[in-house]
């Protein structure tokens, strides 16, 4: 029929076969991936002080925002400044659940991410017939309403009633942790395998239909919809996803500070997260825990030190920068291969001698 | 078979295509035309990226123009652009498998490995796109159009910029589109040995309105057509 040759036509089709079975792409990252998990689990808890275990645990709970963030950004390409207000929801949903009923733990997690899905996705609506700079500045609006209104409204602190807060109490307390997870440590490990679930949630998404389709829609929206792709619908879903593991890991956060205080959360945190992200590399997975180290561990670090915070707008001022002329795809694509540069350096360097001494 | 009625598209002031009356019955079709004719205008009517000001397009006794883009895809419209548009971030299959379907399941997959082998792509289904050459991205392209059971084929300037070889390969795969998928093909091209290689007839466009259609030799022998669009004596 054609001039396809058919010997070559069945080798690709033998080839296709183990594609079909779902093998692992990459077994080596998938170990590394465990061990790495594994250590963060059972060991890292071990070394570390209090002070840092704290820091440890916002790291996990952020690192869900950023991937929340990375996922919108670098996959489907709509620029969001408005995870912070995201997430501010999830945890106003989470203090509140879990002050008002004795559910088990992850039952709120859940709910919280749902309610939070559907307050994003209603926000999302409109916000997603915009790209680029103009849904950036409607997300940063729409982040800049939700601080003040729940600024006005205030975060729980055990009142009664649908907002929960109750300004004349003099004995706060605190909001509850799971009876699995009451000591830092244990917390810490917690919001770790919440993490991971939420990763593997997100990574399930990219290797299946939506990440085929997002991936259609950020490179060319044209032929997204000439392969029969609804984009609105994918998009709108990419949205609500990450408004989902936002609003989980906002609910992790209200059991991480126990107390939570609206002049905690300010617009400006929209901001440094889109930063940071793309520092950590919003096409990579591992961008987002990058990130999440880079907003959460830094300042603890800065902070032991006795640096002054303002040195991180300084240095986050600088770390876009150099993703936007030199490193698109941000410190999780640049640092493995600047450590192989550098070995390969060294190699050259240990060989040369010996090279030079055979001629 | 499509017949398209009285279709006008007008830009602004510009009227992109004027009254176009015209019936593709079936097999490979071509349409030509020199730039801004409206060849690709007319693809993007069929495919729903553009809104005609009046006119009605029937394809296969369905009204085309009642569905929104990416239902026609379902439905079975393919198209592939001017610019090539296979997904570089994605492998073969998956640039393949995107395609909307009515197959599920395991026959989707030997559909989808079907089409792979029927565009003669010489990489595994496994490779991402982003490392494969121009001609093996516009092979899938081609693939991607004819998976998932089409029933027409929208082919805009496949052979833009291709060498002799790849050319060749590329006309042998189109001219078979209709028998290996059951679609109707339309083939926009400026290589008219291309286009006299593969579309048994081919319609010519210029300024919006429809010039000549016939018999593919037939249309390049017109002398009018020649000495008016496509320069004196190559052809």
């Amino acid at each position: 029929m054609t001039g396809v040759d058919t010997k070559d036509a069945t080798a690709v089709a033998q080839q296709g076969l183990p594609l079909l079975r779902r093998r692992p792409q990459r077994p080596v990252h998938l170990t590394v991936t465990v061990v790495l998990a594994l250590f963060v689990l059972f060991a890292l808890p071990e070394f570390m002080s209090g002070y840092y275990t704290g820091y440890a645990t916002l790291v996990a709970i952020y690192s869900i925002v950023t991937l929340g963030l990375g996922l919108l950004v670098g996959r489907v390409g709509l620029y969001s400044l408005g995870q912070g207000a995201i997430l501010q929801i999830g945890a106003w949903t989470g203090a509140r659940l879990l002050f008002a009923s004795g559910q088990p733990y992850p039952v709120v997690l859940i709910e919280a991410g749902l309610v939070t899905m559907l307050i994003g996705t209603l926000i999302g609506l409109p916000a997603i017939r915009l790209r680029g700079l103009y849904l950036a500045l409607i997300t940063l609006m729409m982040a800049g309403g939700i601080t003040v209104i729940l600024a006005t409204v205030n975060f729980p602190n055990g009142g009664g009633g649908f907002t929960g807060y109750n300004g004349t109490a003099v004995h706060i307390p605190p909001i509850r942790r799971p009876s699995i997870a009451g000591s830092e440590t244990a917390y810490f490990r917690y919001a770790v395998v919440v993490a991971l679930i939420m990763f593997v949630l997100v990574y399930l998404h990219l290797r299946t239909r939506p990440g085929r389709a997002w991936a259609a829609i950020r490179q060319s929206e044209p032929a997204a919809l000439a392969a029969g792709i609804n984009t609105t619908f994918y998009k709108l879903w990419a949205w609500a996803l990450a408004a989902f593991i936002t609003g989980v890991a906002g609910a992790v956060l209200a059991g991480q500070a126990q107390y939570l205080y609206s002049i905690n959360f300010t617009t400006q945190d929209s901001i440094v997260l889109l930063a940071v992200a793309l520092m950590g590399g919003v096409y990579n997975l591992w961008g987002a825990v990058i990130a999440a180290l880079l907003m959460q561990l830094l300042p603890a670090f800065l902070q032991n030190l006795g640096l002054s915070y303002a040195w991180l707008d300084i240095l986050f001022g600088l770390g876009v920068l150099q993703v936007l002329t030199t490193a698109p795809a941000g410190l999780a694509d640049q640092f493995p291969k600047d450590m192989t540069r550098l070995g390969r350096l060294i190699m050259s360097r240990i060989r040369r001698p010996a090279r030079d001494g055979a001629t | 078979m499509i017949e398209i009625e009285n279709l006008t598209v007008r830009y602004g002031g510009v009227t992109s295509l004027d009254a176009l009356t015209l019936v593709f019955a079936r097999g490979t079709c071509g349409l030509i035309g020199p730039n801004g004719a409206g060849k690709t205008t007319f693809f993007n009517v069929l495919s729903g990226f553009v809104r005609p000001a009046s006119g009605t397009v029937r394809a296969f006794g369905t009204n085309l123009l009642a569905m929104s883009h990416f239902r026609r895809a379902r439905w079975g419209v393919r198209r592939t652009f001017q610019t090539e548009q296979a997904i570089e971030e994605l492998t073969v299959y998956d640039n393949v498998a995107m395609v909307a379907s009515p197959l599920r399941g395991a026959a989707r997959r030997a559909d989808v490995l079907a089409a792979i082998e029927y565009a003669g792509i010489d990489a595994s289904p496994g490779t991402r796109v982003g490392t494969l050459g121009a001609g093996q991205r516009r092979l899938v392209e081609v693939a991607r159009a004819v998976a998932g059971k089409p029933r027409l084929v929208l082919l805009d300037e496949p052979a833009a910029g291709l060498p002799e070889q790849e050319t060749q390969h590329l006309a042998e795969v189109i001219r078979g589109i209709p028998e290996y998928a059951g679609a109707l093909t339309i083939l926009v091209d400026h290589d008219m040995s291309l286009v006299s290689a593969v579309c048994s007839t081919t319609a010519v466009l210029d300024f919006g309105k429809l010039i000549a259609s016939g018999p593919t030799a037939a249309v390049l022998r017109d002398e009018h057509v020649m000495r008016a669009y496509l320069g004196t004596a190559e052809v």
